[in-house]
Order: C-alpha cells, then sequence, then structure tokens
C-alpha cells in the first residue's frame, strides 16, 4: 500500500511520518520513528510490552493502526512525561524489573490507573495491569512499586 | 581462594545497573538495533514434519520488490552444529524434520518485502511418515528421522541408533536386594506437558560483514560463546572470523542458550554484504526455537515399616524432537536428580531419548530436574500416606546429610537440606493444614516438597583492569539475562578491592574481549564466574600491593586495602597510597598496567566409580548441589478445576 504522510502528536511533539494504511502504530513508532521504548513482543494485542497511551488511555500500539492516531495525543516511554515519573522512580526502588522488556508497558498502564485511581486497592493494581505480561515473574514487586508511586502521591 | 563476607558492598540491597534506562525505555534490545544500510530477514518454514526437500525454486521471490538475497540448505556445505551431538544444518539441508523448520531465507529492503518473498519461494517435498511420538519412533519398522547418525560427531561417548539419539544410566546398591527389604512399595506412571518459554522479547539477531571478511553478530542469547561455537560450526567459519556481542536479552529461561536464526542471519549478511536482522515473531518464536521436554516416567519406590526408603527405580522415555540440541544433558541430569536429596541405598535410573519430527525440545528452568522431582515427591507422600506419617517426617528422616555424597557418588560441600525443611515447616505452619475450614465447592490442600539443583559447571573467567585514575573495568563475558548478574558481580569485584560501586564498570560481554564464560544458564553465573572475579580482584591487589610495597619500603605482607581505593600499611594510618598513583606508576613508569585475570572450569567427577555404574552419562563434571524444600498451600475449585495457590 502507497504510504501517505500524516501528522502525529507525540510525547507533546508534532512528527509527520509516511505510514501506509495498515502500518500499525507500533511499526511506525519504532521503525519509522526510531521510537524503540514500545516493544514488539507478541504483536497481536496479548503481551501487553507495546502498550503506549493514546488521549490518556492504555492501548495496544500492535493493534492501532496509526492512520486513526492523527490528532490524538500519544504517549510513550521514551517520554518525557511527568506523570510517569513516580512511577519509574518506584519500579527502581522496588527491584520490579528484571529482563525489562515488560517495563516501558507495565509503567504506561500503571500511569492510565493512577491517573483514574490515585489510591488503587491490590486488586485495583491487578485489573489494571492484567493486560501486562511479565515472564521474569516479577508481579509481586510490580505491584508493590505501584503501591508505592500511589504513596508518594499525585504524579 | 576465600570466599568474600558481607561488607560494604556485598549483603546491600542496590538497584540493578541498568535499572534507569530500563524504567525509561531506553535500554535496547536486539529488536532495538538498527544499522546503516540495513536489510531486513524472512524464513520459509517447513509445512511438513518430515519430508525429503526435491528442489526449489527462488525465481518468483528473486523478483519481488526488495530481495537482495536467497538461501536455502543448497548454500550450505555438511557442517552441523550441536550442544552434544552435531546433527543440525542452519537450514534444512535435504530433508525437513519438523514443521516450521527453516527452508530458506530471504534477506529484502524491509521487513515486510523479506516476509512477502518468503512466502514466494516454491519447495518441492516428498513427504515421509511422521514420528509424533517417542512410541512411535522406538517402533519396529518406524522411518529413521537421522539416517546419518552414526557418523554425527559426538562430545560423550553417546549410546544411539536408529530414532534413539542417546540412552542413559545410572545406578547405585543392589535394586533387587533392596526390594527384598521393603514392607511397603509404591508405583506409578507420570507424565508431564511440553512447555514454552516465550520470553516476552522473542528470538532475534543482527549480523554485519566488513569489507575484510569479518562478522559481528549481536543477538539475543545467554551466551556470546555458545553463538559464536554454533555459528561457526554450522557454517564452517574460524572461530576467529566472528565477534559476537549482546545487547539488554528481554528473558531467556534456557531458549536463547543455544542456537536460534543466528546462523541464518549471518549466512545472509556474508550473501549480501549488508547488516542483515531478523526478528521472530511470537508465532516463529513458538515454532522454530525449542520447548521443555514432555516426559513419561515410570517410578517405583520403596520403603521400610519405618519410613526409611530403601530402594527406587525411574525410567524415562524423553522426546526430544527432531534435533538433539541440549536434550542428552536434560536425559542425564533428569536421571541424576531422579533419586531426589534423600538417602536410597539402592536406586537405579535409566532413560531413553528419541529423536521425533516435532520441535526439537531443550533447555528450560529446571533441566529436567521439575519432571522427575514431581514423580518422585509424590511418591515419598504416597508412601508416607501408606505408612501414616506425616509428609515433612518422612522427608527428615530420609534426608541427606553430614557427608552423605550425592547418587552416583558425588561429595556434597555444603548441604543445607535440613536447614531448608526446618525454615519452610516453620513458615509455613505446617502441620496446621487440617484447621482450615473448607468453604462449599472448594477444597484446601497443602503440600511439601524437597529439591536440590546444581550450580557451578564447566569453564569461566574475569578480567579486571585498574584504570589510570585508580577506578576499575571488569570483563567477564556473562550475559545479564535479567537475572541482575552484572550487579552481583560488581557488587563482588568492588567488595575485594575496597572500591565503591560505581568506580567499577562493568563490560558488555564481547567474544573478542571478554574471557571465555560458558553461559547464563543453570544458575551458575553468581558462583563460578563470581569466584573468577575474586580471583582477578586478588590478582590486581598483589600487584597493587607489589608496587606499594616499593614505594613505601615495605613488606607486602605488612600492606592492606583500605576502603575508598588506597592502600596503605597496617597500623600506621598516615601511609598510603591512591590506587591512582599506584597505576600512573604502572602505566607510565614501571611493570606495565595492571590487569588481574582468573579463570576455572569445576573439575569434581559426578560420579564415583567405585560407588556408582554410569553408561552414557554426558557430563563428567556436573557442578555443585544446593538444597530447597517448599510448603504450599492451595484452593482447588471442584467446578471449574481451578487451582489458586493461597501461600508458598
Amino acid at each position: 500500500m502507497t504510504p501517505a504522510a500524516l501528522t502525529l502528536r507525540i510525547n507533546g511533539k508534532t512528527r509527520t511520518v509516511l505510514a501506509a494504511l495498515d502500518d500499525t502504530l507500533l511499526t511506525t513508532l519504532r521503525d519509522a520513528l526510531q521510537l524503540t521504548g514500545a516493544k514488539r513482543g507478541c504483536n497481536q494485542g496479548v503481551c501487553g510490552a507495546c502498550t503506549v497511551l493514546i488521549d490518556s488511555r492504555p492501548a495496544r500500539a500492535c493493534l492501532s493502526l496509526t492512520h486513526t492516531c492523527a490528532s490524538r495525543d500519544i504517549t510513550t516511554i521514551d517520554g518525557p512525561y511527568a506523570n510517569i515519573a513516580q512511577l519509574q522512580k518506584a519500579f527502581a526502588e522496588t527491584g520490579a524489573v528484571q529482563c525489562g522488556f515488560c517495563t516501558p508497558g507495565m509503567i504506561l498502564s500503571a500511569a492510565a490507573l493512577l491517573a483514574e485511581k490515585p489510591q488503587p486497592s491490590v486488586e485495583d493494581i491487578r485489573t489494571g495491569l492484567s493486560g501486562n505480561l511479565c515472564r521474569c515473574s516479577g508481579y509481586r514487586k510490580i505491584i508493590e512499586a505501584v503501591q508505592l508511586a500511589a504513596e508518594a502521591g499525585p504524579q | 581462594m576465600s570466599a568474600l563476607r558481607e561488607g560494604a558492598e556485598i549483603g546491600r540491597s542496590v538497584p540493578r545497573l541498568e535499572i534507569q534506562e530500563k524504567v525509561t525505555g531506553r535500554a535496547a534490545y536486539i529488536a532495538d538495533l538498527y544499522r546503516p544500510n540495513m536489510l531486513h530477514a524472512a524464513i520459509l518454514g517447513s509445512p511438513y514434519p518430515h519430508a525429503r526437500i526435491r528442489s526449489y525454486d527462488l525465481s518468483a521471490a528473486l523478483q519481488a520488490p526488495g530481495v537482495q538475497a536467497i538461501i536455502t540448505g543448497d548454500d550450505l556445505g555438511d557442517d552441523r552444529m550441536g550442544a552434544f551431538i552435531k546433527d543440525e544444518h542452519a537450514l534444512a539441508k535435504g530433508k525437513v524434520r519438523y514443521v516450521g523448520e527453516p527452508v530458506a531465507a530471504v534477506a529484502a529492503e524491509t521487513e515486510a518485502e523479506a516476509r512477502f518473498a518468503a512466502r514466494l519461494i516454491k519447495v518441492e517435498y516428498q513427504e515421509l511418515p511422521a514420528i509424533l511420538s517417542p512410541e512411535q519412533a522406538l517402533a519396529p519398522g518406524a522411518a529413521i528421522i537421522h539416517e546419518d547418525l552414526d557418523s554425527y560427531f559426538k562430545v560423550f561417548p553417546a549410546i544411539c541408533g536408529g530414532n534413539v539419539c542417546s540412552k542413559t544410566e545410572l545406578a547405585e546398591g543392589d535394586l533387587e536386594r533392596g526390594w527384598r527389604e521393603c514392607d511397603v512399595v509404591v508405583e506409578g506412571e507420570f507424565e508431564t506437558a511440553p512447555q514454552a518459554h516465550v520470553a516476552i522479547e522473542p528470538c532475534g539477531a543482527l549480523a554485519e560483514m566488513d569489507p575484510a571478511g569479518r562478522i559481528t553478530l549481536w543477538s539475543a542469547n545467554q551466551s556470546v560463546f555458545r553463538v559464536q561455537a554454533n555459528v561457526c560450526e554450522s557454517l564452517g567459519l574460524p572461530m576467529s572470523r566472528l565477534r559476537c556481542l549482546t545487547p539488554r536479552v528481554g528473558g531467556g529461561f534456557g531458549n536463547k542458550m543455544e542456537p536460534h536464526v543466528q546462523p541464518i542471519v549471518v549466512k545472509l549478511a556474508m550473501a549480501t554484504g549488508r547488516p542483515v536482522k531478523l526478528i521472530l515473531t511470537r508465532e516463529e518464536d513458538f515454532e522454530i526455537v525449542r520447548a521443555r521436554h514432555p516426559f513419561k516416567i515410570r517410578a517405583r519406590t520403596g520403603a521400610k515399616r519405618n519410613g526409611t526408603l530403601v530402594a527406587r527405580e525411574v525410567e524415562v522415555l524423553l522426546d526430544g524432537g527432531a534435533y538433539a540440541d541440549d536434550s542428552p544433558g536434560v536425559l542425564g541430569y533428569s536421571l541424576l536428580m531422579a533419586r531426589g536429596p534423600y538417602r536410597i541405598p539402592h536406586v537405579r535410573c535409566h532413560g531413553t531419548l528419541v529423536y521425533t519430527n516435532k520441535l526439537r525440545f531443550g533447555a528450560f528452568r529446571g533441566f529436567g530436574n521439575p519432571q522427575v522431582s514431581f514423580a518422585g515427591e509424590t511418591q515419598i507422600d504416597e508412601i508416607a500416606a501408606r505408612l501414616g506419617m506425616d509428609p515433612v517426617e518422612i522427608r527428615r528422616k530420609n534426608a541427606l546429610r553430614g557427608d552423605d555424597p550425592w547418587f552416583g557418588g558425588q561429595k556434597l560441600l555444603s548441604n543445607g537440606l535440613m536447614e531448608c525443611i526446618d525454615t519452610a515447616q516453620r513458615a509455613s505452619a505446617w502441620p496446621r493444614r487440617k484447621e482450615r475450614q473448607p468453604i462449599p465447592g472448594k477444597r484446601h490442600g497443602t503440600g511439601f516438597a524437597c529439591t536440590a539443583h546444581i550450580s557451578g559447571l564447566l569453564g569461566t573467567g574475569a578480567i579486571v583492569r585498574l584504570l589510570e585514575d585508580g577506578t576499575v573495568v571488569l570483563n567477564t563475558g556473562a550475559v545479564d539475562i535479567g537475572q541482575g548478574s552484572d550487579t552481583v558481580l560488581t557488587q563482588i569485584c568492588a567488595e575485594a578491592l575496597k572500591l565503591p560501586m560505581d568506580r567499577v564498570s562493568v563490560a558488555s560481554p564481547d567474544t573478542d574481549g571478554s574471557p571465555y564464560n560458558w553461559g547464563t544458564t543453570a544458575s551458575r553465573v553468581t558462583y563460578t564466574t563470581g569466584r573468577a572475579v575474586i580471583g582477578a580482584a586478588a590478582e590486581v591487589e598483589r600487584q597493587i600491593k607489589a608496587h606499594a610495597a616499593e614505594i613505601l619500603e615495605c613488606s607486602e605482607l605488612d600492606l592492606e586495602l583500605r576502603s575508598g581505593g588506597r592502600v596503605g600499611i597496617m597500623g600506621v594510618p598516615e601511609k598510603e597510597l591512591p590506587f591512582a598513583a599506584i597505576s600512573a606508576r604502572a602505566h607510565w613508569r614501571k611493570g606495565g598496567p595492571i590487569i588481574g585475570s582468573h579463570a576455572w572450569v569445576f573439575d569434581q567427577p559426578t560420579v564415583d566409580p567405585k560407588r556408582a555404574v554410569a553408561h552414557g552419562l554426558p557430563f563428567p563434571q556436573i557442578g555443585v548441589y544446593s538444597f530447597g524444600a517448599l510448603a504450599v498451600e492451595i484452593e482447588f475449585d471442584e467446578t471449574t478445576g481451578k487451582i489458586e495457590v493461597l501461600r508458598a
């Protein structure tokens, strides 16, 4: 398919890119813009490693078509984005990171959760992160990290 | 060499060294690497489990947009790779042996073009009978999967033939006598399922050839040295022509220890003269890499009326899939672990590993131990129930202790099993388990199990260099796949030289510059590489003291390292020198730059021939043993069958 130009708003900056109509946002972010923070894990909406925020809501970049994202606000881990700083600090302090491949997606899902529920219960955190898989099995510390970020107050 | 005790750096909980890059999305994994003028690759997999390759028709694919090169088995020589049995080409050659097996690979300008062109490759196959279970493989008249098995190079005296890849046996005592002494004997068959690793990061590689023909290869791996060996073996390259590096690795669990697409990517980079990258899709990662072995286990365990274990026989049948990979090791290791961490005088463990037309099975956390431990521990519970004994008490009664060796006769340098049992029992408040009131439709259960595992096998090294300003670079070649070894090894080095951690930098594994490290596997890096780091740091300390003794005009024996990178005379606080002064002297005036190195290989025999009989065991020196005990409380839903672990 012939690529067409469009304008995206990513991490507060306006970027013009060429994208085919069937290009996913993940492909555009990674291959066209070299914003590699969002990861290609399953590329079919299961693992959550590609999670970004579209208009502040968590979304699978691998299932989002680039052309449907025009004029929307896209946030990736590549930031800077003040709202995730507290979470980044908490993930580092609690040791909620092992291989790190799921971490960008985890942090963005957690950011969306905290924006909606600033003081989430453990059950809220489990639900909020249920679309993000960690195979190093670090879930307990990830939950602790989100709790710590929530305790630290508004983002 | 003495072990380091808790100090300024060891025993301190620190964030992992690469934490900032990981929480900011800056950590670069293989898929995040891009090279100028880079091509992308795609693989065509076999549609058949077992077939002869008649011919290839590449004409349509070669004319597809963006295509730069296509390789098939015809482009490969006779070279084969394999950790234990060299039975595998870089791409299928002559035959395909499992569905999905790479048959051809394309390099094109974009990933989409490469994948499109791969679908245009036409391959003519002659289907052969598919062998899909170990029983089928062993049946008389079964189609043979590796006709040339006898002529393959093997790194151990493999007992093989037909579709049998390896047979192994390990025995101690007199089994017949053992059975006669038993008052109670339990017998059973156990089957375990295959399992995929599913590291969140799929496998991938990127290779680039320089104008002199030397190749640099980045890949997701657990050992740059195993990558180098496998690629060079399968492509017939001298190892000096290939440099292997690793970016951050998104989990491995055994999947990335032996090769995946590295040989294919190197071959494409050589064919095109351009950098080539290939990142597998999740589906391809499932189809063409490796998985955990399904086991079929027949086990028999016997005890006296008082709960003393007397005899055990374990027979395993392993489906190895289409290629041997790590399977002979998994078979041998599972047999070594099948007795469990117990005193059982009469034991025979034996097994057969067979080729089938399925994805190869290989290393996966535990390496065959979980499967046999499941069978063995279940039988201990069955004996306890038959005798009316507490499951913990029967384990405690039979636990290895004192100078007891491991099955086969290897001396245990330390044994913490009893402490593990005590700790797990205390933490679980065992045997309070019967007090819990069952909820209608749910049942509660409590279980207790013991285990042991090895660590410490094979070779490793470390190089510690003192820089001009007295700070340090540590280079070990150990790949940190997320378990934190970069941080741990830095802590060890810093502790040994009494430096703060931020004065020690850790080099990324590089086959050109790092000392050999067999790999990040078998829970071995802290134990083996940590010892190499201590040895290398001790050599640096020796050289520092030799300089200091000359400058301060004292004996080396009177010198001590002081925290913060200084060396001084014991009992004379003012007589000291910073490492920077010593290193400057070494660099510019005397002796040469200070470099400490240390290397070692685990060399304790697995089997004591006076005690045990072993046939076809693929590892003469397996490593040191560690012990564990675990109590779990679960809830079982009678309607859905769902099991939830409440406490462990």
